[in-house]
């Protein structure tokens, strides 16, 4: 027993992995059958689309070279727009009578369900390989993260039926406080994905900003902010972002901090593009959060998270008032994904 | 729509012989113990036990069994749609429909016709709230 101690202790950790990953590979089937289902449901597509989705589950995006930094942003964005069309083309592809709501709603369920296929996959791997190299630290290093592993897992799994239905998700926390705000204004399509509406909101104005809604997609925040300080030669007295946030476990879900920086997410180029116009003109720059976990955060939206956003209109009301004077102009900007929310 | 995802991982059949298997064996145990008994042999008694601990042991496996593969379960939550009238106190309460969404007017108020509109869609988690302690 002594011996043989930490053998037997490496068997009960590969069996632990080979129930997970009989439990990962349950929910990646059934996210790829969902995905299948919808396609079938709003694409009406004349072939089956089987063969194209385990296709684009396949993907790979080979991100730029970054021995050189400089410029790098711009390379990277560039490659996601690429990313981003030749997915959007794939589901015009697979689903040719889905509008373009649909469209983006398709295309989040079928990343969901790839995310679902890597999660997989990786963890194969390292069963695999741990099991044929009987290297502790292998295994070892995947079955002390499983738990987290898992709960992704589950979130993407429960991602993936709110964007096939288009329900809005805890994501789109802020587009849902911009969209309250701007709802009955005249809203003006702005940059990629984007609209923007003037608001009156005590005394300012406000320049409201949000995704375009109720397809799921995030926009180009980042491009629009920059747009419209431009626009108004950077006479913008402050701009105040909305965006979820990950909690930490102990907080409660939907509570609402504020702070101070560009709130968003993502692979950081439209953070850069924020940042390097606020620099420009010297603009201050307020963050609302609305708290959330991970799993949340890519689920239907939760009554809490909900019922947060106006508690966050609130606060950026009190920002305003404190931040700016009368007659100013004010950015607001809600981040995050707009499924399930129009404006 | 949002019903309970059904499990997909059937009994393993290996698993499942060795319970019929340890079953039989455990009946034909307890059917020897009652001859053996009748005939007042004192075997009757190991019998007896032999076949109640085979018994068990195949109800535990079954059980345990039952339980793992409802873990594979995937739960999902009702999402509810809010529909408010925008001039009176008109609210009605349905379960989410595909083509949803929040700020989209869904026609007019049968109370005051005026629009209505959905104002919300959520989940509602049931947790228990328990006291924590930091």
């Amino acid at each position: 027993m002594i011996f043989y101690g930490q053998r037997i202790q490496m068997y009960v950790m590969i069996r632990e992995i080979q129930g997970s990953l009989i439990r990962l590979r349950f929910i990646r089937d059934k996210g790829v059958k969902t995905a299948i289902d919808t396609i079938k449901e709003i694409g009406k597509p004349e072939t089956d689309p089987t063969e194209r989705v385990h296709q684009f589950l396949e993907y790979v995006t080979i991100l730029p070279q970054s021995m050189d930094p400089a410029g790098i942003v711009w390379k990277l964005e560039h490659i996601l727009d690429i990313r981003e069309d030749r997915f959007k083309d794939e589901v015009r592809l697979m689903a040719p009578s889905a509008d373009e709501t649909n469209v983006n709603n398709l295309e989040n369920t079928l990343e969901a369900a790839a995310a679902l296929n890597i999660i997989y996959k990786v963890i194969r791997h390292f069963y695999i390989l741990g099991k044929k190299t009987l290297s502790l630290y292998i295994i070892m290093q995947i079955q002390m993260l499983l738990p987290l592993i898992m709960r992704e897992a589950e979130a993407y799994s429960s991602a993936l039926k709110a964007f096939s239905y288009g329900q809005p998700i805890g994501d789109g926390a802020g587009p849902l406080v911009a969209a309250k705000l701007m709802h009955g204004r005249r809203k003006k399509k702005i940059e990629k994905d984007c609209v923007v509406a003037k608001v009156p909101l005590e005394g300012r104005t406000t320049y409201v900003i949000k995704a375009e809604g109720p397809g799921g997609n995030v926009g180009k925040p980042g491009e629009a902010i920059k747009r419209v300080i431009e626009e108004t030669d950077g006479k913008v007295a402050t701009i105040i972002m909305i965006d979820a946030a990950l909690k930490l476990e102990g907080e409660k879900p939907g509570e609402v901090a504020e702070g101070v920086g560009a709130a968003i997410g993502g692979p950081g180029t439209e953070q850069y593009k924020i940042e390097e116009s606020i620099l420009k003109y010297k603009i201050p720059i307020h963050a609302v959060i609305i708290k959330e976990d991970i799993g949340d955060a890519v689920s239907p939206m939760r009554k809490e998270v909900f019922d947060a956003a106006e508690v966050a209109i609130d606060r950026v009301k009190r920002l305003i008032r404190e931040k700016t004077k009368e007659g100013d102009v004010v950015i607001i900007a809600g981040i995050g994904n707009s499924i399930g929310v129009g404006q | 729509m949002d019903e309970e995802e059904k499990p997909v991982r059937r009994l393993s059949s290996i698993v499942l012989i060795i319970i019929v298997v340890v079953l039989a064996l455990s009946a034909s145990a307890l059917y020897q113990a009652i001859d053996l008994y009748l005939k007042q042999d004192v075997a009757s008694g190991y019998y007896l036990l032999i076949g109640f601990l085979g018994l068990a042991f195949s109800i535990y496996m079954l059980l345990q069994t039952r339980r793992r593969m409802r873990r594979f379960a995937l739960k999902t939550t009702p999402v509810t749609t809010t529909i408010t009238c925008q001039k009176c106190d008109f609210k009605n309460l349905r379960e989410f429909e595909r083509g949803d969404f929040i700020l989209k007017e869904v026609g007019s108020c049968t109370k005051c016709d005026g629009t209505l509109l959905i104002s919300a869609i959520y989940r509602e988690l049931k947790e228990k709230v328990k006291e924590e302690r930091f």
